[in-house]
Order: C-alpha cells, then sequence, then structure tokens
C-alpha cells in the first residue's frame, strides 16, 4: 500500500532568528503596540520628571506651550520618515526639501506677488515634486533611496540657496499666521501637526494603501506575486514625505518670518532620531506613526529640558546622540527576549 | 582532537528527559524522553507541527527547553547556544544551509579555523585542507576556490554537510539531509553516515523518505503532536504502520481513481521561450483537469510556470486564454505577460514553490496574508472593512481547517502545512479560472496534505484549471488527470492517467523518452481542431 510519504521532501524550517522577529513583530500585533506606547510614555514621564526635579521652572505652562510650538515641523516630517522607514527606505533630502519649499514660498510671495494661500500651495506642490522625483528615479533606476536621498541633500540645498539668493528672505507676518498662538499658546501649526498625525496612523492601520506600504517593507516579492506593483506606491510614499516636508517648511517659515536658505541642515537626522525611537525599524516592514509622535515628544523634551538645566551646546548634542543609541539598544533587547521567550 | 571516549556499556551517548517546550502558553513538546546510543542512527519522523525541528533545536542548542533535562555521555547538558553545543561536540545540520555565499567552499569549510600565518591567509594549507574534507564524501572534483554561490544546490548541500563532518563531533543531526541531493551525493552521505557510527557518532536522522529510513537508521521515534508516541526499531517496521503512528489513523490512497472530465480549454502556451531554461514549450490547461510536472530538479519546471505567471518576461511565446465557453482565445499575450498584476487580471492564481521567501508575508496575521490579492474586496474606497476582513479570514480558516488559535496569528508562527493552507486560502479568496501549483505540498505534514488535496479536487471540480508542479510522483499519479515531464527546458512527454508507472516518468525526466509517448503527439491530440 502506497502512501504519498516516500520521496517527500519537507521544507526549510524557518531559521530561528527569522521566524523568532517575526513571530515577536506581529500579532499578538495590538498587543505589541500598547505595550510599546506604554514604555515610550513612561520614558517621557521620566524624563519629564528628571527635569523638573532638577529645574523649578521646567514644570509649567510656559514650558509646554515652547514645546508644543517647537514641535509641529518635526512631527509632520515624521510621519512621512515613518511610512518612508516602513518600505525599507530612507529619506536623507527631508532637511533641504523644507528649505526649498519655504524659499520657493517665500519667492512667490516678494518677488511674484502671490498672495500668501497661493505661495503656500506652491511651497507645497515644491516639497510634493522633490519627493516625487526622489522616488521615481530610486525606482525606476532601482537605486538604494540612500544614495539618491544622499545627492538630492546636496542638490536641493544648492536650489534653496539659489531661490533665495543665498539670503535670509524676510516674509514679514504674511504667513506668520501658521505660528500664531490661537488657543492657550499653542499655535496653528501644533493643531496641524496633530492631525497629521492622527491622519498618518489612521492610513497606515485602516487603509489598503496603508497594508500595501507595510507589505511591500516585509516581502517585496511576494506583494508582487500577490499582484501588487511596489513601484507607483513606493513612489507614492516618497511624493507624500517631501509634500510634508514642505509643510514643515511653511511652519518653520511661519515661525522666523523668513526664509532661511540654512533652515534645516541637519534636521534628517533628528527626524530618523524621533522615528527610530519610536521603534520603527530600519528593516522596515512594521512602524506606528504614533510611536514616531512618542518619539518626537522625546528628543523635544530632552532638549527643552537641557537647556533649561543650562547645558552647553556640545553637552547637549552628545547627550542627544547618547539617548538615540540607548533607545534603541533598549528596543532591540526588548524584541530579542521576546523573540527568544516566544 | 581525539574521537569519541569509550562508552560504558549502560550509558547513552545522549539522554533526553522528560523534555517540554512551550511557546507563549501552547505546548508544543511534551514530557519527550530518549535515549541516543553512540554509533546509531535514530530516525526522528513525524508531522511538520509534531516537534521534531523543535526537539532538533533545543538538543543543539538553538532553544532552551521549558522542562526536562538532558545529558551527554552522563554529565549533565545545557548548552546556552548553539556554539557553546558544538564546542561540547553536538552539531547539526540544519536544511537552510548556513553557507556563506560570497565566500568559496574551502572558506566555508574551514570558517572558524581558517589556517594563517600571524593573521594572513595561507591559501595553500586552505586549499589542500579543504580538498581532504571534500574527498571524504566524495566531492573531490569541486574546486575548492569555488564561490559557493556558484554551486548547485545539491553541492552546497554536500559542502554543508562536510563543514559539519568534522573530528570531535560526538551526535549529529541531519534535517532532511537529502532533500536536494542526487542518488549519487545521497550514496556518499551514507558512506559517510557508516563510518560516523563506526567512529561511535550519535545520529539522528530527521526526514520523511521512509526507504531511506529503512536503509539508514536502526530505530525510529515517531512524534505526534508534541508527544513522543513510538520508539521502535527499523527493523521490519511496515510503511503503513509507521504513518498510522504519525497521523493517529489510517491514510487512504488516492490512485484508483478515474480520469476526471475534461472541461472545456483555458489557457494554451506555444513555443515559451527563456534562456536556456525554457526551450520551447507548448502546452494547454483545460477545466475541472489537473495536469501534472515533473521533471528533476532544474528541468525548468518553476522557470516555465513563472512565465505562465508572468514572474519573468519570456523571450518568444505566446499565452492565450479561453473566457468559459469560448472556444476562440479571449485574450492572447506574447511573448507572456508584463507582470503578474496582468496575469492575476486575466484569471491566473499562482501558488509558490517557496511560500516563505515569495508567498508569505511571514510577520503578517492569517488574516492580512489571506486578503492581500483581493484587497478591493474588503475595502471601500481605500478604507479597508475590518469586521468584513475577518470575516473572510474566519470563513476560511474554517473551510481549510487552518490549525491556529486565531486569525489574528502571525502565520510565521504557524506549521508548515497550516502556512501552505493560508497562500490557498488566497487564491479562494481572490478565484482565479488557471491555478499553477509549484510543489503545493512541500514542507507539509501528512494530516495537512490530505486537506490541500481534497481542496485542489474542490477547485477542480468547480472547474479550475490546474497545474501542479512536483517532484512527489506517488502525488503526481494520485492526484493529475494528465503528467508531463520535462527535461533539461523542454516538455519531453505527456502521460495520460492509466499510461504511466513510476519508471517511465523516472525515465522521461531523465531524458529516456523511448518509451514515452512524445510530448508533441500528446499536445496535438490535446488541443481542439
Amino acid at each position: 500500500m502506497t502512501t504519498p510519504l516516500s520521496a517527500r521532501a519537507s521544507a526549510p524550517t524557518p531559521s530561528a532568528a527569522a521566524a523568532a522577529s517575526a513571530a515577536s513583530q506581529a500579532s499578538s500585533g495590538r498587543m505589541q503596540a500598547w505595550g510599546t506606547y506604554v514604555g515610550l510614555f513612561l520614558v517621557l514621564a521620566a524624563m519629564v520628571a528628571l527635569f523638573s526635579f532638577l529645574s523649578e521652572y521646567f514644570w509649567s505652562t510656559e514650558t509646554f506651550v515652547t514645546i508644543a510650538n517647537e514641535i509641529p515641523a518635526l512631527a509632520v516630517m515624521a510621519v512621512g520618515m515613518t511610512f518612508v522607514l516602513i518600505l525599507a527606505g530612507i529619506d536623507l533630502s527631508v532637511g533641504s526639501v523644507l528649505a526649498l519649499s519655504a524659499a520657493v514660498a517665500a519667492q512667490a510671495i516678494l518677488v511674484w506677488g502671490l498672495n500668501p494661500w497661493a505661495a503656500g500651495a506652491l511651497g507645497l506642490l515644491c516639497g510634493l515634486l522633490c519627493g516625487a522625483v526622489l522616488g521615481s528615479i530610486s525606482v525606476v533606476w532601482r537605486l538604494p533611496t540612500f544614495i539618491v536621498s544622499l545627492g538630492m541633500l546636496e542638490a536641493l540645498r544648492g536650489a534653496a540657496y539659489l531661490v533665495t539668493d543665498s539670503r535670509t528672505q524676510y516674509v514679514g507676518d504674511a504667513i506668520s499666521g501658521l505660528a500664531a498662538p490661537i488657543a492657550a499658546g499653542v499655535s496653528a501649526a501644533f493643531v496641524i501637526a496633530i492631525v497629521v498625525v492622527a491622519l498618518g496612523q489612521i492610513v497606515l492601520t485602516r487603509t489598503v494603501f496603508g497594508r500595501y506600504v507595510v507589505g511591500i517593507g516585509t516581502n517585496e516579492e511576494a506583494m508582487r506575486l500577490a499582484g501588487i506593483d511596489p513601484r507607483p506606491i513606493r513612489i507614492l510614499v516618497f511624493a507624500l514625505t517631501g509634500l510634508l516636508a514642505g509643510l514643515a517648511g511653511l511652519m518653520q517659515s511661519a515661525r522666523l518670518e523668513a526664509a532661511d536658505p540654512n533652515a534645516g541642515s541637519g534636521m534628517e537626522l533628528q527626524v530618523i532620531a524621533a522615528v527610530v525611537i519610536g521603534g520603527t525599524s530600519l528593516m522596515g516592514g512594521r512602524g506606528s506613526v504614533i510611536a514616531t509622535f512618542f518619539g518626537v515628544l522625546i528628543i523635544a523634551v530632552l532638549e527643552a529640558g537641557l537647556a533649561q538645566i543650562g547645558a552647553s551646546e556640545p553637552a547637549k548634542r552628545i547627550i542627544t546622540g547618547a539617548v538615540i543609541v540607548v533607545a534603541v539598544i533598549i528596543d532591540t533587547v526588548r524584541q530579542r527576549r521576546a523573540a527568544r521567550r516566544a | 582532537m581525539a574521537t569519541t571516549e569509550a562508552q560504558g556499556a549502560g550509558t547513552p551517548r545522549v539522554r533526553l528527559q522528560q523534555i517540554g517546550k512551550a511557546y507563549s502558553g501552547t505546548l508544543v513538546l511534551e514530557g519527550v524522553s530518549l535515549d541516543l546510543q553512540a554509533g546509531e542512527v535514530m530516525a526522528l519522523t513525524g508531522e511538520n507541527g509534531a516537534g521534531k525541528s523543535t526537539l532538533s533545536k533545543i538538543l543543539c542548542g538553538l532553544v532552551d527547553p521549558s522542562q526536562g533535562q538532558m545529558q551527554l555521555d552522563g554529565k549533565p547538558f545545557a548548552p546556552a547556544s548553539r556554539r557553546e553545543a558544538e564546542r561540547l561536540g553536538v552539531r547539526m545540520v540544519m536544511q537552510e544551509l548556513g553557507l556563506v555565499a560570497t565566500l568559496t567552499v574551502a572558506e566555508n569549510l574551514l570558517l572558524g579555523q581558517l589556517p594563517h600565518r600571524l593573521g594572513w591567509l595561507d591559501h595553500a594549507a586552505m586549499r589542500a585542507l579543504a580538498r581532504t574534507q571534500l574527498a571524504k564524501i566524495g566531492m573531490e572534483h569541486i574546486d575548492p576556490d569555488t564561490p559557493v554561490s556558484q554551486l548547485g544546490i545539491g553541492q552546497q548541500q554536500m559542502v554543508e554537510i562536510a563543514r559539519n563532518l568534522q573530528e570531535g563531533t560526538r551526535v549529529l543531526v541531519l534535517d532532511e539531509p537529502t532533500a536536494m541531493l542526487t542518488l549519487k551525493e545521497t550514496e556518499h552521505l551514507f558512506t559517510q553516515i557508516a563510518l560516523l557510527k563506526e567512529r561511535g557518532v550519535a545520529l539522528v536522522y530527521v526526514s520523511h523518505r521512509l526507504e531511506e529510513l529503512q536503509r539508514i537508521a536502526d530505530k525510529v521515534a515517531v512524534l505526534r503532536d508534541g508527544r513522543l508516541v513510538d520508539v521502535r526499531p527499523m527493523q521490519g517496521l511496515q510503511e503503513h504502520e509507521l504513518v498510522e503512528r504519525m497521523v493517529g489513523h489510517a491514510v487512504q490512497d488516492n490512485e484508483g481513481r478515474p480520469r476526471r472530465a475534461r472541461g472545456a480549454l483555458r489557457l494554451s502556451a506555444k513555443n515559451l521561450q527563456r534562456g536556456a531554461q525554457v526551450r520551447g514549450v507548448s502546452l494547454s490547461l483545460y477545466a475541472g483537469e489537473i495536469m501534472g510536472l515533473a521533471g528533476l530538479v532544474g528541468s525548468g519546471r518553476t522557470e516555465l510556470v513563472r512565465l505562465l505567471f508572468g514572474a519573468d518576461r519570456a523571450e518568444q511565446g505566446e499565452i492565450s486564454l479561453h473566457a468559459a465557453g469560448s472556444p476562440a482565445p479571449t485574450q492572447t499575450v506574447a511573448p507572456n505577460w508584463n507582470s503578474p498584476v496582468q496575469a492575476i487580471r486575466a484569471g491566473i492564481g499562482l501558488v509558490t514553490e517557496d511560500r516563505k521567501s515569495q508567498g508569505l508575508l511571514l510577520s503578517q496575521s492569517i488574516r492580512a496574508n489571506t486578503t492581500l490579492a483581493g484587497m478591493h474586496k474588503i475595502a471601500r474606497g481605500g478604507w479597508l472593512q475590518r469586521a468584513q476582513e475577518s470575516e473572510v479570514a474566519r470563513h476560511f480558516v474554517e473551510r481549510l481547517r487552518i490549525r491556529s488559535r486565531s486569525a489574528e496569528q502571525a502565520v510565521s508562527t504557524l506549521s508548515g502545512g497550516n502556512q501552505q493552507k493560508v497562500v490557498f486560502a488566497r487564491w479562494l479568496h481572490q478565484p482565479c479560472d488557471v491555478l499553477l501549483l509549484d510543489e503545493p505540498t512541500r514542507g507539509v505534514d501528512v494530516g495537512a496534505r490530505a486537506d490541500i488535496y481534497h481542496e485542489i479536487d474542490r477547485m477542480c471540480d468547480d472547474g479550475k484549471a490546474v497545474l501542479m508542479v512536483s517532484s512527489d510522483l506517488r502525488e503526481l499519479m494520485a492526484m493529475c488527470d494528465r503528467i508531463g515531464v520535462m527535461h533539461d527546458g523542454e516538455l519531453v512527454a505527456v502521460f495520460e492517467r492509466g499510461q504511466w508507472s513510476d519508471q517511465q516518468l523516472l525515465a522521461a525526466a531523465f531524458g529516456n523518452v523511448d518509451e514515452a509517448p512524445s510530448a508533441h503527439a500528446a499536445a496535438q491530440a490535446a488541443t481542439p481542431e
């Protein structure tokens, strides 16, 4: 009597690491997410407590309002970067896009005489186009986004200088409305940032697009063989990131009442740091916009706290850098421990 | 390093006592007590999900047991890592090859003990040592300086095995070692195993291939649902007895079934060509019929399937689709589809050869994987309808009997058989007229296999045209109405049900087609005038 037993081969067992990390990533997924949020909240609370203890001025409305008005640009860029990182890509050009978009908007107001809304729209369009170009080049020639965005980082910075004639362009109070306090001292920009964060999380978790982004970051080939073309989705994600960087540019200009060609310089690292502190993996396939927002808050609180206790600039940078590395270590150790236990 | 020490007659090489393992509350292994004697081959068999791989991993230090103890030569054995276990002489040859693709054969074999002079690599010594190790497994014709990525998969597996046949090995676990080996390579391996037995190494041989186990194993241990249900000498054991113990009940055999009625022509491929891998292949698929595709590894079966699905671009050829009831083609593409997106829209589905790297999103839930190809059905205007999606997932989990805690479970935690069922669910959710199956039951346990066969039958009854690539002739002969055989990129023969035998199919796979009806004649007979 014959059975299907003979001449059978069984498939490779998943390598321990891959399966384990996949298991811990996934679905006690809901529980994992809450665990991350609680952890981040505790870190944030601990930092606030520490600084309140070290400086008597920290625990006050002024401090929190200041922080709230500092973070909008960082927050909206971090939302875009979260999607990019989930795709296992990276966008180093966001700082430059910020500056270029601000410069274009300023140019529109000062030289072309457009009203602030049209100028703002133009700035956003500029950001969108920069992102689309980055996405398209990476997709069409299959280049690593690291390289392409690195090139754009330089080129777009140069373009920002070109547009502003290498000078800070004072726009006056044309677009300062964004930064003006609207309630309890908090600016419109902050409210917009919160809305963007909420929208970002909803799109990520509740739309087909969000599901596709996570899938492509997890296993692009499997997505392709399931009938989903990853290319337009990649381009769209980068275009949106560019758009959000453009929005950040407008927010910064509103605060400074000027377009500074140097704006956003080095900010891409802060943005990536915020996303990584929030627990999004650089390897792609998972992430949360809400966790990223916690990362933004942690960075902002750290910066405000260090300033209040009188830390020197070099000390601030060293400490901030150390916090980022420690955050990633803690997260990685937590993941591995969960994997070994699982 | 000295070889294994002499044993007191009573002390087993390895003693496992009440070994248990739980993952997040689920018991994967329970109360496994087993003795491995020096110089003996213990076959470890059981369905996937029975706990074989977990037990192997515990033995070689990759995973800690939740309960129980182990002893190596009478002394407590609880390795904290695989490296520690290897240092104590307990090694495992896993199915995922642990070779570094960019390094040469010699470098891989000697990784960790590269001969050097003050830090500078001694290439001559490396080559000489590598040649000795290769000669031991009969692979002396391989140049030690070849990058491993240039070797065939069977040869890579032999290099991996050679890497683990070292001095000082006390226990060697082999996980499906012959899965990708040729007959000749398998013989070399068996010779090595015999030598290891003489040297007193205790061997664990994890496999489903009964012919091999009957040749090589002294004892066989059967795991079922995490428990050890049987340990007995191999001699005199009947195959069906073994299967019954593995599954818990008698398994039925399908071969007496008559041929299914052939429906309308669905897909017609002509002269598909891609490099040297697919050379001028023509075939036709009919509704309600399963066509099998046999052939040796490397004969081009997967490559052909990928062309039919649009996963790769053909250089020449033509594919025509016929919608229900239409004698004339309703859609023709030349040379083939631009992409899988196009093929799927035309009604073709593919269950890939390697579900883990090409089929599934391992970190995602059963739910997400099931609905992946048909997201528009559970979304409105781009917004996911969560309740609807959960219902879809629940429906398929039930229909295909996917054993899981819930549809939210990550597919990476499922057994091979259940993972494969998720892939099938995907092509039921996004239905297709033509279903291409590439090794659909590879790595799938006996129980799940029966469920999958049942589902394929059902899909056929619903009118799908099915093409099934498989390396298991038994499976093909049980399930298919026609079997095509590929050899070296060409479709060399097509056999009708009732007119085939193991020998004929194998002969055709090796290129001897004298006895077989020619593919050309069969294809002519098959296509409607």
